[in-house]
């Protein structure tokens, strides 16, 4: 009796801390998001709102349904396995509407990107130095992006 | 001629309908898309890496990625035969703008290694973030929830391969997400759609069709630092020993 | 770019954990040595070192305060910060900062505290005024029972918390070490070390620093200093410094021996960009000189003013070392790439939110802090104690 006594100040310590900790459940209720815990330890509509975000490269397929005159010369030339995008850039606002007309290209700056040459490239990729190659003509001189192999008299 | 051709295919219902899912931007609108249907990983080949940095640009263009930080960046190796463990490694604003003329050297070989994040099975940066800010989707990308990130950054010094930093606006945590946003959409990653060489694919390695799992079978493929046992699900085709 | 030297991975140039990660571990380390030396008094009953015995539970509860300050400013998003409570990651251990926090807040320092003080919050709160009368009456938590009975059962429950408080206080900073320790991807953080590293560097300081501040109080009031008391807690330190010196020799004698792949660098970065910070700061100045100092203390019978003066000079040199120490391990780890094929370097922002000011501003906090704690729960010696109160308050 006199032990429950003399230890009172003690059980109101203790009750500050329950109190405390319901208080602590309760707001936890309230402020961990709904979706949290749906498949781990995240908040689910995280991966919704990731895979919502903005797209800027359309993909070769989408712009392959416009223009295909221009996926048929690809196709047989040495480009055949190089996407749209890699040269044009970024597309999606013109897939999204045509009459964006995508920005002009500077072929003197694109080709050189991947043919200058470079003994850290593979051997086997066509590389050339741009100074002696051509002697500063603009490369679609002789080249047709699309499908570069030089044209003489046949086909390829 | 042209034009008529293409107003007639732009009309076509197929097309214009799998536009409207890639612009409509939601999983919700992207019918067909089942998480539990795919693991995905990425395979690179190295001996078809040119070093132009393409993959750097279109990643830089596609997700926002700050100036002075990367999602991905391209690497390039000298190493000479007299000291194989000792590589000569450069960078140049992570190759966006490509890298300067290699010379011809008897004395050892020159190779490109593209990296990103290597979308660990075991990650080191999910186990370590203390709110679960950052987490391995079920169809295996790993993400960061950026409304809940708190920025502490223990996730950039647990991964392994630099893949992470904290953005510079946004103070959260930021990496690759694999393009996630275009993978579930049935696009590739905008790095992979950029590479003019092929060196990077996106692979499922839960679809039995992806060519991926011949290339496996086939190919001497490995990870990158195998001995942090991460779990990496990004593989290089002919990695050299040398590359960390 | 400027600072980097050979080949970083290019996220790498900047580091993400300042100056202020170098403070965190440095404070918690302060409170759990400061609450080992309390212990000391209460569970192995070093009655000599006594009168350090509440100084030091204030000082540990002072700093306590403080240490997760340098973790809020140095997040991105410090409002964000309750989610550690609660979602805490289960296999993170970083998200176990938020609860061995409140728990050795609430249910070991502040609990002791009160169990302690509670004879002199009930003699307080009846023999001030005012808002200082109001203050002490909250903190009586309504019960004034200061029966013989009722305070010989605090003195049992103190005696257990101080119990449950020695491993909670290595908890709370070997935790700390563990965050370090356990992240495989960087060398010279990980090992398995790290956290007993931590504890016992912890205890060095902490113990160095109520030292320090018990000394410089009886300055301040003019009292006599406790000469059995001080030399009693110098002993523990320098055999305590030895055991953490041995340990920390055994860290770096192993790496050496062993020479992983990480070796070279991490040996050329300790001989260039942390040579002074870890050789001549740490080592040699830090840890060589106060070992030497104190050791000649315990050999020799020196008069008390010149032993006096050596403990406040080791006491000062202790504090360097284990900063230094954290310093090495915070920043070292993150000044070379993890490529092993080269380093960066970290420049200290000066007035940011992380910068060296806000680091300044940190370290002096706990100690105004503790200014209020010593003159509202004045810890000095009960006679002492009765004579400033019969001249604060001659009517009582």
């Amino acid at each position: 009796m006199s032990l429950f006594k003399d230890a009172g100040h003690l059980f109101r310590f203790a009750f500050l801390f329950v109190v405390a900790f319901f208080v602590f459940l309760v707001v936890r209720h309230f402020v961990v998001p709904k979706t949290f815990g749906e498949y781990g330890h995240y908040r689910a509509a995280a991966i919704g709102e990731i895979a919502a975000h903005p797209i800027h490269f359309a993909g070769h397929e989408t712009c392959e349904t416009c223009h295909a005159d221009i996926l048929d010369v690809k196709k047989a030339g040495k480009h055949a396995g190089v996407n749209c995008e890699a040269c044009h850039g970024p597309l999606a606002n013109h897939a999204n509407d045509p009459s964006i007309a995508p920005p002009k290209l500077d072929t003197a700056v694109l080709c050189i990107r991947c043919h200058a040459v470079s003994a850290a490239k593979p051997k086997g990729f066509p590389q050339i130095d741009p100074a002696q190659h051509s002697g500063g003509v603009p490369c679609e001189t002789c080249h047709q992006p699309h499908s570069p192999a030089i044209q003489t008299g046949g086909a390829k | 001629m042209n034009v008529d051709r293409r107003h007639f295919l732009i009309m076509l219902p197929a097309a214009a309908i799998a536009w409207k899912y890639v612009l409509a931007g939601t999983p919700e609108e992207s019918p067909n898309y089942k998480m539990s249907d795919h693991w995905w990983s990425m395979l690179i080949d190295i001996p078809k890496c040119i070093g132009c940095g393409n993959c750097v640009r279109a990643c830089a263009l596609e997700n926002d990625v700050p100036e002075g930080h990367f999602r991905t960046w391209v690497e390039r190796y000298h190493v000479t035969d007299w000291d194989m463990v000792n590589p000569e490694v450069i960078s140049p604003d992570g190759g966006k703008e490509g890298f300067p003329a290699a010379q011809v050297d008897d004395n050892g070989k020159y190779f490109f290694v593209p990296k990103l994040c290597n979308h660990c099975a075991d990650s080191p940066c999910t186990q370590v973030c203390p709110v679960g800010a950052t987490f391995i989707s079920p169809d295996g990308v790993v993400l960061i929830d950026q409304t809940y990130c708190l920025g502490c950054a223990y996730c950039v010094q647990a991964c392994p391969y630099g893949c992470r930093y904290i953005h510079p606006e946004k103070k959260v945590a930021d990496k690759c997400t694999l393009c996630y946003h275009r993978i579930t959409k049935g696009l590739t990653t905008a790095c992979c759609e950029a590479c003019p060489t092929g060196a990077r694919q996106l692979a499922d390695l839960k679809d039995p069709n992806d060519p991926i799992h011949a290339f496996l079978r086939t190919h001497n493929v490995q990870v990158l630092k195998p001995q942090m046992a991460t779990g990496a699900k990004v593989f290089y085709n002919e990695l050299d020993g040398s590359v960390r | 770019m400027s600072g980097v030297e050979g080949y970083m991975y290019p996220n790498e140039i900047t580091l993400y954990w300042s100056v202020l990660i170098v403070l965190y571990p440095y404070i918690t380390g302060l409170v759990a040595g400061a609450f080992i030396l309390a212990s000391l008094v209460r569970i192995f009953n070093v009655k000599a070192v006594a009168p350090t015995y509440r100084l030091a539970l204030l000082t540990a509860l002072a700093f306590l305060i403080v240490a997760p300050l340098p973790l809020m400013f140095h997040l991105g998003h410090p409002e964000r910060s309750p989610e550690m409570y609660f979602t805490p990651h289960a296999t993170s251990a970083m998200a176990m900062f938020g609860y061995v926090y409140m728990w050795y807040l609430m249910a070991v320092l502040v609990f002791e505290i009160w169990l302690d003080y509670r004879r002199d919050i009930v003699h307080l709160s009846q023999s001030t005024t005012g808002l200082k009368r109001l203050l002490y009456r909250v903190m009586t938590l309504g019960s004034d029972n200061v029966s013989p009975h009722a305070l010989a059962i605090d003195h049992k429950v103190g005696w257990i918390v101080t119990l449950v408080g020695i491993p909670s206080a290595f908890i709370l900073h070997g935790y700390v070490g563990f965050i370090f320790g356990s992240l495989k991807s960087n060398p010279w953080w990980n090992s398995p070390l790290m956290p007993v590293v931590f504890i016992f560097s912890a205890m060095v300081s902490g113990i160095a620093a109520v030292l320090l501040i018990y000394m410089f109080t009886a300055k301040m009031r003019k009292m006599p200093i406790d000469m059995p008391c001080v030399d009693t807690t110098a002993m523990y330190l320098f055999y305590i410094f030895i055991l953490d010196f041995s340990l920390e020799m055994l860290d770096l004698i192993h790496r050496v021996y062993e020479a992983d792949e990480s070796f070279r660098t991490l040996n050329f970065m300790v001989h260039t960009k942390l040579y002074f910070s870890q050789i001549v700061l740490q080592i040699c100045i830090g840890t060589l000189v106060p070992l030497l100092l104190l050791a000649i203390v315990q050999v020799t019978n020196l008069p008390a003013i010149i032993r006096k003066r050596i403990y406040v000079i080791s006491g000062c040199l202790v504090q360097v070392a284990v900063f230094s120490m954290r310093w090495n391990v915070v920043i070292g780890g993150q000044l070379f790439s993890k490529s092993f094929l080269g380093y960066t370097t970290y420049k200290m922002a000066l007035v940011t939110k992380e910068g060296l000011l806000m680091a300044i501003f940190l370290t002096l906090l706990p100690l105004a802090i503790l200014w209020v704690l010593l003159k509202l729960l004045p810890p000095w010696p009960d006679k002492e104690l009765a004579y400033i109160e019969a001249a604060a308050a001659p009517t009582t």
